[in-house]
């Protein structure tokens, strides 16, 4: 198992946001988490990144049990996330942006900085060194030296991505990666996580553009009002009942 | 015993000021969710109107009240269209900043205007009354009642009136008020207008049993936001709740505790409540 | 590179200046304002490192630069202590009364933070103000030593003092620039950019606000030490919220979230309201409004604005040369079929 949920149950006050729900992510696939407004699937991400803590139930990464763990020390292990909209610093050149994304590799502290130690100066090349190739990566380099509040909606995509890969995942899971975005620029960003997944990271999405997801995903789970109502391949979904009726005759689907 | 009814009497005044003065805080959380630092401020400006409008024109009591309330809540509306309005998508620290540029401003305008020495206010409730062995002057009781008056004047603005109404609306649900086409600028300007007015009754209330100075606004601007942490950020019952409290707690402490230290009550109990709940007494949970 | 050069001649020159300047004035008075504006700017950037680059607005500092001014106090005339002994002890304590008051303020966020900043501040004042036995109450204290000696130098002077203080002050300068200049600055910058952003990317957010909050209480504390000595005489009004309020007021004109923002402003301020003397307690009927405006049209300050209309500059030549690579690009193809054309 590479990352499953077990019975994860999510109460805020007396509202259940997500119900008992088991899923497995599958190792090196792109799987996704769709469903109805509301649904519960932010929350979902927001208890496996730990963000939130579960009522109950277990979150499991490669064995270890990591539902209680604090955000930075889940992303320490490998579990990258992205926001819907991510608060880039403006002022600052994208690179700049990019190059904290690896600080959680480091381990240089304040007296290293004050000090201006050997460590703290290899380790400065480190992050920058990441930073410039996961912008590569995903397509950024010719504006890695703009200020960050020049970009275009879907650059700034980007750079949520590449922040996110600064990290060094082997899993990323992506809010609503393509809101927002022109389709030309949607094809574009669902090949970047195609790349991804062919460079062994593993991708976990919420989305509501279906066609992507259709076409994009491996594995998909279905959520209406908290609970999975289906999980299986593209096909299997887009023929499941339970799903048609939950988005209202299947309309969206198509 | 006396000392007990007198010290509770005493609460009873001093809670009446905080309340008012936190409800005018409150309702600007609820519906633009900043902390008006420079609410201490129109406080003070309302004391020095009030003040002047008697001694320097002449004016009746009342009327020096009606026309400070006119006069801060016209501060209060100017201060909203012009800091807070266009600081209303910056960063949270802004607004912050604003409202304490505005305060130092404020400030040493008065004292530029009235000089830095301490001002008396006579009013003309001056007398003495003994009730049921416990001595009480006018002026306190005065408080204590026309702050009643007060606030029922208020509830049933809020509850009966459609005004009144899209005030809550808006404090409970923003975006939603905007869709029903609540004009959210109009109910902005009205509530700072009414949260001036609050402050100016709550000064020229009190002013006559303390003193009237630049730097009077300090102590109750941040009791009113121990209050409203205490009662929760933008309720209004728990305001009112929350004043009394804190009257109460600071005279029974002045007498059985420290009459030096009453003071820091305040700031120990809020100190106390953020360390336990770091999101306020209330806190709504997670979204 | 050029511009890299540039920032260190103007770095280098300002230090000389600095170096230079009680020969230049050599008025005693002037001396005397530099080196109180030297102190401030040092508790400024500790203001700047907490607010400006973390964003968290803290409202006590006024209260840790009177605990610093407040332990040397005592330690030297009530406790009779080694002058240096003292200072650094002032330094520890006021360091771990930050260590314990940001462990619990820290949990807090935003408006809560601001709110509860003011109140611990009020407290340390109110404490204090009224705990006469030990603080003098509003008495204050009087007959604090000037700096000890230090081998065969003397602090006794006001240039000897104005020394001392710009040493402490080019201390202060180069620690906050290698701090902000290293990934522990990028990391506070992050958190200041979006919290829930920074514990995703894995960055410990309390650990680092913490290590923030207590170096910039140590600042304060630093100042308010240095302050203790400099002007001998202390009482509980510089632990009160005006001076907190002046010394942000410093920060915003300077430009919050800058390395350089907190000399430009302070100096600036200071020496303004010299020369408006006759305003004395009036001077924030300008500074207060200025402040006001600025955050809302320039809420990075004199310094973050020269630092935009440079970026903007900058950004714009480069389009400006991309633009002619591309004219010359399309010349160049031009060329190339027209002598196509021709062959």
């Amino acid at each position: 198992m590479f990352l499953e949920t077990k019975n994860l149950t999510k109460k805020f006050g007396g509202n259940t946001a997500v119900n008992n729900v088991d899923f497995t992510i599958e190792q090196g696939k792109i799987n996704a988490i769709i469903g109805p407004n509301g649904a519960g699937k932010s929350t979902f991400f927001n208890l496996v990144s730990g963000f939130h803590p579960p009522t109950s139930g277990q979150v499991i990464f490669k064995g270890k049990d990591i539902t209680h763990l604090p955000s930075n020390k889940i992303a320490e292990l490998g579990v990258a996330r992205t926001f819907q909209t991510t608060n880039l610093f403006d002022q600052a050149t994208v690179l700049d942006n990019v190059i904290v994304g690896h600080r959680l590799r480091t381990k240089s502290n304040l007296l290293d900085a004050i000090l201006r130690t050997k460590r703290l100066k290899q380790e400065e090349k480190q992050c920058r060194d990441k930073a410039i190739e996961v912008l590569e990566f995903v397509g950024l380099t010719d504006v890695a030296y703009k200020l960050a509040g020049s970009l275009s909606q879907e650059e700034k995509k980007r750079v949520a991505f590449a922040l996110g890969l600064a990290t060094s995942p082997e899993i990323i899971f992506l809010d609503e990666p393509a809101a927002g975005v022109n389709p030309d620029e949607t094809e574009g960003l669902a090949e970047l996580m195609e790349k991804m997944v062919r460079n062994g990271i593993t991708v976990c999405l919420i989305e509501h553009k279906m066609s992507m997801i259709m076409k994009l995903a491996d594995k998909i789970m279905v959520l209406s009002y908290g609970e999975k109502i289906a999980e299986g391949t593209p096909e299997e979904i887009q023929n499941n009942e339970a799903v048609i009726k939950a988005y209202l005759g299947g309309s969206a689907i198509a | 015993m006396d000392i007990l009814i007198q010290q509770l009497f005493n609460g009873l005044t001093l809670g009446s000021v905080y309340s008012l003065v936190a409800l005018g805080l409150t309702l600007v959380y609820g519906i633009l969710h900043i902390p008006n630092f420079a609410h201490g401020a129109l406080y003070m400006v309302g004391g020095y109107i009030t003040l002047t409008m008697m001694t320097q024109a002449g004016l009746n009591y009342w009327i020096a009240i009606v026309i400070s309330c006119v006069v801060v809540g016209g501060l209060a509306v100017l201060m909203e269209r012009l800091v807070f309005h266009p600081l209303r998508h910056a960063p949270a620290i802004h607004d912050k900043i604003a409202a304490i540029g505005i305060m130092l401003f404020l400030e040493a305008l008065v004292q530029f205007i009235w000089g830095a020495e301490y001002q008396t206010m006579v009013s003309p409730y001056g007398q003495v009354v003994n009730v049921a062995g416990v001595t009480l002057t006018m002026q306190r009781l005065l408080i204590i009642v026309s702050t009643v008056v007060v606030m029922i004047v208020l509830y049933i603005f809020l509850k009966k009136t459609f005004t009144g109404a899209t005030i809550i609306a808006l404090s409970q649900n923003r975006e939603g008020a905007n869709l029903v086409g609540i004009n959210t600028n109009r109910v902005a300007m009205l509530t700072f207008l009414i949260s001036g007015a609050l402050a100016a009754i709550a000064v020229s209330l009190s002013a006559p049993i303390n003193l009237v100075f630049p730097g009077m606004g300090h102590l109750v601007l941040t009791k009113a936001f121990v209050i409203i942490i205490l009662g929760g950020m933008g309720s209004i019952p728990g305001a009112i709740a929350g004043g009394y409290i804190l009257g109460f707690t600071e005279s029974l402490g002045a007498t059985y505790l420290s009459n030096d230290y009453k003071d820091v009550i305040a700031f120990v109990i809020l100190v106390l409540i953020l360390t336990i709940k770091p999101n306020g007494l209330f806190a709504k949970g997670g979204h | 590179m050029a511009n890299l050069l540039k920032q260190r001649n103007v770095i280098a020159v300002l230090i000389l200046f600095a170096i230079v300047f009680p020969f230049i004035t050599n008025n005693n008075y002037l001396i005397h304002i530099m080196t109180l504006a030297f102190i401030w700017i040092i508790a400024v950037y500790g203001l700047n490192l907490l607010a400006g680059y973390t964003g968290y607005l803290s409202l006590a500092h006024a209260g840790f630069f009177a605990i610093g001014a407040y332990s040397l106090a005592l330690l030297t005339t009530k406790a009779q202590m080694n002058y240096w002994l003292a200072f650094v002890l002032a330094l520890i304590i006021t360091s771990v009364l930050g260590l314990l008051i940001g462990l619990i303020s820290l949990r807090t966020k935003e408006h809560f933070f601001a709110i509860y900043t003011l109140c611990v501040g009020y407290i340390i004042y109110l404490v204090i103000d009224k705990w006469d036995s030990l603080t003098g109450g509003v008495r204050g204290l009087i007959g604090i030593p000037s700096p000890g000696n230090i081998g065969p130098i003397e602090f006794n002077t006001p240039v000897s003092n104005y020394y001392l203080v710009l040493f402490f002050l080019l201390f202060t300068i180069l620690v906050v620039y290698r701090i902000v200049h290293s990934l522990s600055g990028r990391t506070y910058i992050a958190i200041r950019n979006s919290e829930d952003l920074a514990q995703t990317i894995g960055i410990n957010t309390t650990r680092n606000k913490l290590v923030v909050f207590v170096i910039s209480t140590f600042f304060a504390g630093l100042a308010g030490a240095l302050y203790a000595s400099f002007i001998r005489f202390i009482g509980p009004d510089i632990g009160y919220i005006t001076i907190t309020f002046d010394l942000l007021t410093y920060l915003i004109v300077g430009g919050i979230g800058t390395l350089s923002g907190p000399v430009i402003g302070t100096i600036l301020l200071v020496w303004v309201s010299q020369q408006l003397q006759f305003l004395q307690d009036y001077r924030m009927m300008i500074f207060g409004p200025i402040l006001t405006l600025l955050v809302i049209f320039y809420p990075r300050g004199i310094s973050g604005g020269f630092i935009d209309f440079r970026a903007k500059r900058k950004e714009k030549k480069q389009n400006q040369s991309n633009l002619n690579q591309n004219q010359q690009m399309i010349s160049a193809q031009e060329t190339s079929a027209a002598s196509n054309k021709n062959g």
